[in-house]
């Protein structure tokens, strides 16, 4: 080719046709909806799932019963993650070996099992190998607490190792033991890198609880989970399912949209 | 050298100090020495091991060997409480390194309550007083993320001077600073050595050294090579590797 090769041949620009593209997209997309809106049983669907007086006849214990209890059970599994995340972040850092190896151990261990499993494991097991009957509320605490406390381990040893060496250095120069200069000046730095993180994890946990149905629940100890399936199968339909789906998003929404507002915030920040 | 008799007037008395990193023999044998009252400037080329001589001081640096006495404690002595030791010696850093999270005051007072449990009016007071000796009494309330870097460096001389300390340590206190924003920080220090503050101070600023120092001492690959009046070492240095290193910087 000669120079004359600058001059675009008679086609599209690329601009245009990533625009042709998109709209081809868009086309697919409104067409596959339309398909599915015919193709689908309206009547089938509204007597399934959309059953208003199915819906109505489970509040108000949705929300008395279900909801309430789905935050305890997510609360005290944090709360409970939370302290066990901090003590395994701190032994993690620790320059004595032992304290290392113990929480690198516990961390891989509760990391590496389905929820489900340590549900069972500390369920069933515990009250075999000591003869303890725990409560399903201490099981799920403990549960939650331990899958969720490796995983925020790990997410607040990432936090502490954030915050520059000079801030440690700085709070020991004035005199601060290794312990006030980590609460005072070290980890309110940390948390504030690893909030969004944090609550990603509440959000996790919100989920997890559900697996508590595991352990055979009395009626007043219901989760959002076992409550729907209950009412879903002694209605034969499926409406008690969108109710609590919708519970678990009035959680779980408020919660992400508190995750964004931090992390625009901690951006801005630095 | 150091004689006993003068032991009680020394505010740091660093003896045949040895830091090793791993293989590498960062202090090759430090003797040291400052007076009550005194203001010595460390320079030296980096990696001459002027800063970690420094950080040994406080022990944020653990020595290999050697003994380090301050006011005639040793702190190198295992038995030694290294936390209240440390409270008596002020540092400022390269790196300013105030708390992010805490307003000016706030930098100012924690260390006061927590460690020398003021109550919060005292320690305000002193705080106050600190920041109006520096020249920012405005900046209370500010975050140190809004100060400059000459301002941020002249709070955290202010946070270390509010635990009343008996010296203070300064390492390149300047290092990071623009140009512009040098002299407000050095006058500060000038200050403080002319109310007769213990001063050891790490520094590249000769003009400094020139002018406020009772001593200078010039280090070089781990070792002292050559300490004495500021207008003997910077004017007319004895060793080769001195006058090297002074004709790079002056």
């Amino acid at each position: 080719m000669t120079g004359t090769a600058v001059v675009p041949k008679k086609r599209m620009s690329p601009r245009k046709r990533a625009a042709l593209v998109r709209y081809v997209q868009y086309a697919l997309l409104v067409l596959l909806v339309v398909v599915l809106a015919l193709i689908a049983d309206w009547g089938e669907i509204r007597r399934a799932f959309l059953d208003l007086d199915i819906a109505g006849a489970q509040f108000p214990d949705v929300i008395v019963i279900a909801l309430k209890n789905t935050i305890i059970y997510t609360a005290c599994g944090f709360a409970f993650g939370l302290a066990l995340g901090l003590v395994l972040a701190l032994m993690r850092l620790s320059s004595v070996g032992p304290y290392r190896w113990i929480s690198t151990g516990i961390i891989e261990l509760f990391r590496g099992l389905p929820a489900l499993v340590v549900f069972l494991v500390l369920g069933l097991g515990l009250s075999l190998a000591f003869g303890t009957q725990l409560s399903n509320l201490t099981t799920v605490t403990l549960a939650l607490g331990l899958v969720g406390g490796a995983y925020m381990a790990e997410t607040i040893r990432a936090g502490i190792q954030a915050v520059p060496k000079g801030q440690y250095e700085a709070a020991r120069t004035l005199g601060m033991t290794h312990s006030r200069a980590m609460i005072t000046i070290v980890l309110p730095q940390a948390f504030r890198v690893i909030l969004p993180p944090l609550t990603n994890e509440l959000i996790l946990l919100t989920k997890d609880s559900s697996l508590v149905y595991i352990l055979g629940l009395s009626l007043d100890e219901y989760e959002l989970t076992a409550f729907g399936r209950e009412n879903m199968n002694a209605n034969a339909n499926l409406t008690p399912m969108v109710t609590i789906a919708l519970c678990y998003l009035l959680i779980t929404v408020p919660l992400s949209i508190v995750v964004r507002r931090l992390e625009a915030k901690s951006g801005k920040a630095r | 050298m150091t004689v006993t008799a003068d032991r009680g007037a020394a505010a740091i008395d660093v003896q045949q100090l040895h830091k090793y990193f791993g293989d590498n023999e960062v202090l090759k044998g430090i003797d040291f020495h400052i007076g009550r009252g005194e203001v010595v400037c460390v320079i030296g080329p980096s990696g001459s091991g002027k800063s970690t001589l420094l950080r040994c001081v406080n022990l944020l640096e653990q020595p290999t060997s050697g003994t380090i006495l301050v006011e005639g404690d040793e702190i190198t002595d295992p038995d030694a409480d290294v936390d209240a030791l440390r409270a008596r010696i002020g540092m400022v850093f390269q790196q300013f390194n105030l708390f992010p999270h805490m307003t000016v005051l706030r930098n100012l007072t924690v260390a006061q309550e927590k460690v020398l449990k003021r109550g919060r009016a005292e320690a305000t007071q002193v705080a106050r007083a600190n920041l109006e000796k520096v020249g920012l009494s405005d900046k209370a309330d500010a975050y140190p993320a809004h100060l400059s870097g000459g301002q941020q460096q002249r709070v955290a001389i202010a946070r270390a001077l509010s635990m009343n300390p008996d010296m203070m340590l300064f390492d390149e206190p300047t290092s990071a600073l623009d140009p512009e924003l040098v002299g407000d920080v050095l006058a500060v220090m000038k200050d403080l050595a002319s109310e007769g503050m213990t001063m050891m101070v790490v520094t590249h600023e000769m003009g400094f050294a020139r002018e406020v120092a009772d001593k200078v001492v010039f280090m070089d690959g781990g070792v002292i090579v050559e300490e004495g009046l500021p207008a003997d070492v910077l004017g007319n240095p004895q060793h080769e590797r001195t006058q090297a290193f002074l004709s790079r910087v002056l």
